[in-house]
């Protein structure tokens, strides 16, 4: 056990392109929590985008082996458990993964490719396996304050649970793993019903009607379940989510401003900082704690 | 001939002639409306995706569950028939794979075990690969765009994507809205971030598309 933890606390980071422009504060909020938490990054040396989305759906062969080029970096500089905090990527990169292992055709074209020979196993974990791996009871053995007053409605989207043959770590349709890392910061989360529903990814820039419906939907269900923020752990989602909910208001003028976090930001919140230091307010929708806590309860 | 409509496609399918038997040479041309052989296309899916197109019995369950089916064409087992029954044209042209957003729920959800988002990734590369004049443009652009700045820098440069894909699309007013906001908030990088080994990422983009 204690040797699982020890090989537990360092990993290898692939922190995909978007934790490097739009979903910086993704990117701030993980690296502090983990540190607070006792785990170290090391991340991969000159990665490059993993192929998600654009070359997945119109080059199989490009895709294959630009997630794989992230691959064989992190087994040359000796990694063996990487972490791929964007869902796109953590499903592209196990899918890669799993392809080359399954189909010698493809993997000999993608050795050819990329002039290289995949010799171990590196191991992909998403930001949940992340935090499991880690143990909720460190997250709550490191609690400054408990979040009791939030009601959390934890958004899987599709990626991150699904093919549930190759993330293996959760039900696909009913996943759980991120309502028990959720109420580790003592937030109450709530039973709604489109927590694996599609946010329409991708679409954001050339079809974003399309986006806004969907997001919509999934905001006013969580809503409705009485939630009064929800949680992301996707940068892809988080753009939909937050960024396109100023859109919404002119597709549906009723809208109200919902908060949305990534999982990272309530963590770091239970672990005492602040928003400013986790990066809420780089967020297009306004989020404070303090806002949600009735006056003299002695919270936050 | 391109189907648009659920009664377009209902009556495509409908006039389906099942040959008297299958022989090889009885195979050859059937029901296309390009020149296109049944052997190759249908073929041709199920080897790319290592599954064989007629494991799917139509019960469509993968169409009542998708999120994106209000805003296509012809629902996503639809897609399928017309692949299974020869009818590629149709099914080529369809928006369908193009707004399929990849989710997989169908996937997760086919009681054959049918790989349903694999196989659309399948009908859009050969789509591109034939030329096919694609419905969804603008999503065809982005994507373009989207991989012009991986081919330069290795790794995506939002602004650079923005710019290029408004080049593409002519369409300079969308999302005006968002990206002065990004840029206030720090999160639009000015310049890209390039990675050392370009060369090598370039020549895999050569290789793999030619380009
Ligand atoms: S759920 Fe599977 S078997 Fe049913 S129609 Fe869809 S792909 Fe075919
Ligand atoms: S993967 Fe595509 S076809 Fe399947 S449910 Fe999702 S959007 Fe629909």
């Amino acid at each position: 056990m204690n040797l699982l933890k020890e090989v537990f606390m360092k990993y290898g980071y692939f922190p995909g392109c978007s934790q490097t422009g739009s979903a910086k504060e993704y990117d701030i909020s993980l690296r502090k929590v983990i540190e607070k938490l006792g785990v170290s990054f090391d991340e991969i040396e000159d990665w490059s985008c993993c192929g998600a989305t654009s070359a997945h759906v119109t080059n199989h062969k490009l895709s294959t082996a630009l997630a794989m080029r992230n691959i064989m970096l992190a087994e040359q500089q000796g990694m063996e458990n990487i972490i791929a905090p964007c869902a796109a990527c953590y499903n592209r990169l196990i899918m890669s993964q799993f392809e080359i292992a399954n189909h010698s055709g493809i993997r000999k074209e993608t050795e050819e490719l990329l002039s290289a020979s995949f010799q171990k196993d590196v191991k992909v974990f998403n930001v949940l396996e992340l935090f499991l791996n880690i143990g909720i009871d460190k997250i709550i053995e490191n609690r400054k304050r408990e979040l009791n007053d939030l009601k959390v409605a934890c958004y899987y989207g599709c990626l991150l649970v699904r093919p549930s043959g190759l993330t293996k770590f959760d039900d696909a349709e009913q996943p759980e793993s991120m309502e028990k890392i959720a109420e580790a910061t003592g937030a109450k989360t709530i039973d709604w019903n489109y927590k694996v529903e599609c946010c329409g990814a991708a679409h954001s820039i050339a079809r974003r009607d399309i986006v806004v419906d969907l997001s919509k939907k999934i905001l006013d269900d969580a809503k409705y379940h009485g939630a009064n923020v929800m949680i992301v752990a996707c940068p892809m989602c988080h753009t939909n989510l937050d960024m396109r909910q100023r859109v919404m208001k002119r597709t549906y003028p009723e809208h109200e401003d919902f908060p949305v976090l990534y999982i990272t930001e309530l963590i770091g919140l239970a672990l005492g900082m602040d928003e400013k230091e986790l990066g809420i307010d780089l967020h297009f929708i306004d989020f404070n704690y303090k806002d949600l806590v009735p006056e003299n309860s002695g919270v936050g | 001939m391109s189907v648009n409509t659920l009664k377009e496609t209902n009556k495509l399918l409908a006039s389906f002639v099942p040959p008297a038997s299958f022989t090889d040479e009885e195979q050859e041309p059937l029901n296309t409306s390009v020149q296109l052989h049944r052997h190759n296309i249908a073929d041709e899916i199920s080897e790319r995706t290592f599954q064989d197109v007629s494991l799917c019995y139509q019960c469509g369950k993968c169409s009542s569950g998708c999120p994106v089916r209000y805003y296509m064409d012809i629902a996503p087992n639809k897609v399928v028939r017309l692949i299974q029954l020869g009818f590629y044209e149709e099914a080529l042209k369809s928006s369908t794979p193009w707004l399929c957003a990849g989710c997989q729920t169908c996937s997760a959800r086919c009681p054959k075990e049918f790989d349903l988002a694999k196989f659309m990734d399948a009908v859009r590369e050969i789509a591109i690969e034939k030329g096919i004049e694609v419905k969804e443009k603008n999503i065809l652009k982005f994507h373009k765009a989207f991989l012009d700045q991986i081919k330069s820098h290795g790794r995506s440069y939002e602004a650079g994507l923005v710019a290029e894909y408004k080049m593409k699309t002519l369409d300079l007013l969308q999302d005006v809205d968002s990206a002065p906001g990004m840029y206030l908030k720090g999160k639009l990088a000015i310049l890209p971030h390039n990675i050392k080994d370009r060369k090598g990422v370039k020549s895999i983009f050569k290789k793999t598309s030619g380009k």
